[in-house]
């Protein structure tokens, strides 16, 4: 083990998590933003409407990440030329570009799916009290339906979260350097190998469990209303599940 | 449609490869997740601690950096303990083992806690009464434990298999002629990016469509058992 190396190195490993987190964040975010009508729409009675959207969902849960990518940051190539007339091109030959417009479409529907079973699971009860007082439409979905299955859906969306954190590390492949890209990057041209892929998992650890950490402190304040005054419950499960 | 150019039994190739990636994976992981299970169960301190190290560890680092961590570090590891010793020494992994060890491995660690769950899930008493029938005790595993556990983990495997295939894909970073790897190939050759991992990712949503169609088979074959209201 050559401690110097990953000494060295820890600098540009840092600016490496740096970009990871940045990446997360953002696909998180855009994702989500996307996500909560995808799950709206994906649940409407007409077919016109909730077929592409599961076609969408279906799509990107069912097949790997790494295709998805490649689709869209080596496949644009094949258009190029189209792209270049309506003047995306600038975008899409951007690494950086393609691996944040991948991830966040993929955890857009994944999160759309883990959405839909909440709103689903929102007790009829609930909305049928709503609806008697009269509310319904956007306002019974923004009070009633939405914080009710964003209180469901908060487990599942913590591991989402977590998954597409991890996710992020394949970006590398396409030439950024987040921390599996530079910790790949010094690894070639120091021979390095194990030392650098070790500290890169121990820095992704760190994100993760602090990440779930956060995640799980709101989890607590969120379920509230529904702990007893002196309770002592803990969820039995430590770390990330599957998505 | 789709003109793959004399290049679709190459896909063809891959996806078989894929196939037979994942299949071997997912053996050694319900493997390991059982062993896991074990020993997240059993009454041994050191034996539960290990077990929670390693589904803690593995569930937190990325499939890709143990991929290159495997592939590329475990090689240099014992070279440089080899030189350490004295000795020169060059090792080469073999992709298909290295990526077949490592995705197992990973998703090993999530199959535990599916084996665990649903170990925890069969009530106490059914093994209790199959000791009290004198049955020895792997023999009751065998008949009263694991029957009935497959009815709980296999929804759970299912999802583990469906995550599990997908990241085979993860290996053509290590040159294996999997089914992402054999349309890199295409890709490159043909300059048709976009019309080579659309066919691959049609492959894949083939596998998927497959698997979740087996997955219903097999879950009604564990439940042959149970009357539903």
């Amino acid at each position: 083990m050559d401690w110097q190396i990953i000494v060295d190195s820890l600098p540009e490993l840092i600016g490496g998590m740096w970009l990871t987190i940045q990446i997360t964040a953002l696909s998180v975010a855009i994702g989500l933003v996307i996500a909560v009508p995808l799950a709206i729409l994906r649940l409407h009675p007409n077919p016109a409407i909730w077929m592409p959207v599961y076609g969408f969902i279906f799509f990107f849960r069912g097949t790997p990440l790494l295709v998805q990518l490649f689709l869209i940051y080596y496949g644009s190539g094949q258009f190029s030329d189209a792209l270049q007339q309506v003047g995306l091109w600038i975008l899409f030959r951007e690494a950086y570009f393609c691996g944040v417009l991948t991830l966040t479409l993929n955890t857009a529907a994944y999160t759309a799916e883990i959405l839909r079973g909440a709103i689903q699971g929102v007790p009829k009860g609930e909305v049928e009290a709503a609806r008697a007082c009269g509310m319904g439409g956007r306002l019974l979905y923004r009070r009633i339906i939405m914080p009710k299955a964003f209180r469901l859906a908060w487990p599942a969306y913590t591991n989402e979260v977590i998954f597409l954190l991890q996710a992020t590390s394949l970006v590398s492949v396409i030439t950024l350097m987040d921390i599996t890209g530079v910790a790949s990057k010094i690894a070639a041209s120091t021979f390095a190998f194990y030392e650098l892929y070790l500290t890169a998992a121990v820095m992704y650890l760190i994100l993760v469990y602090g990440l779930l950490a956060v995640f799980k402190r709101i989890e607590y304040r969120l379920s509230g209303h529904l702990r007893a005054a002196k309770d002592t419950t803990t969820d039995s499960q430590q770390g990330p599940a599957l998505r | 449609m789709l003109d793959l150019q004399g290049y679709g039994p190459l896909l063809l190739e891959g996806f078989k490869l894929t196939v037979l990636v994942g299949v071997s994976s997912m053996a050694l992981a319900i493997l390991l997740g059982m062993v896991g299970a074990w020993a997240k169960v059993t009454q041994l301190r050191a034996v539960n601690w290990a077990a929670g190290v390693y589904t803690t560890v593995v569930r937190g680092v990325p499939e890709l950096v143990l991929i290159l961590l495997v592939y590329y570090g475990v090689p240099t590891l014992i070279q440089d303990a080899a030189t350490g010793l004295g000795y020169d020494l060059r090792v080469n992994l073999n992709p298909f083992a290295s990526g077949v060890l490592t995705i197992g491995f990973i998703y090993g660690a999530f199959s535990t806690e599916v084996f665990r769950g649903a170990y925890l899930a069969v009530p106490a008493g059914q093994m209790e009464a199959a000791r009290a029938c004198g049955m020895p005790r792997l023999m009751a595993a065998r008949r009263i434990l694991l029957p009935q556990m497959w009815r709980y983990a296999i929804p759970g495997l299912g999802n583990v298999w469906m995550v599990l295939i997908k990241a085979t894909a993860l290996i053509s970073v290590i040159e294996l002629q999997e089914l992402m790897r054999a349309s890199q190939v295409a890709a490159q050759a043909t300059r048709q990016p976009f019309t080579f991992y659309a066919a691959a990712a049609g492959l894949y949503l083939v596998l998927t469509i497959v698997s979740m169609a087996l997955q219903q088979r097999l879950e009604s074959w564990a439940n042959r058992g149970v009357q539903r209201a």
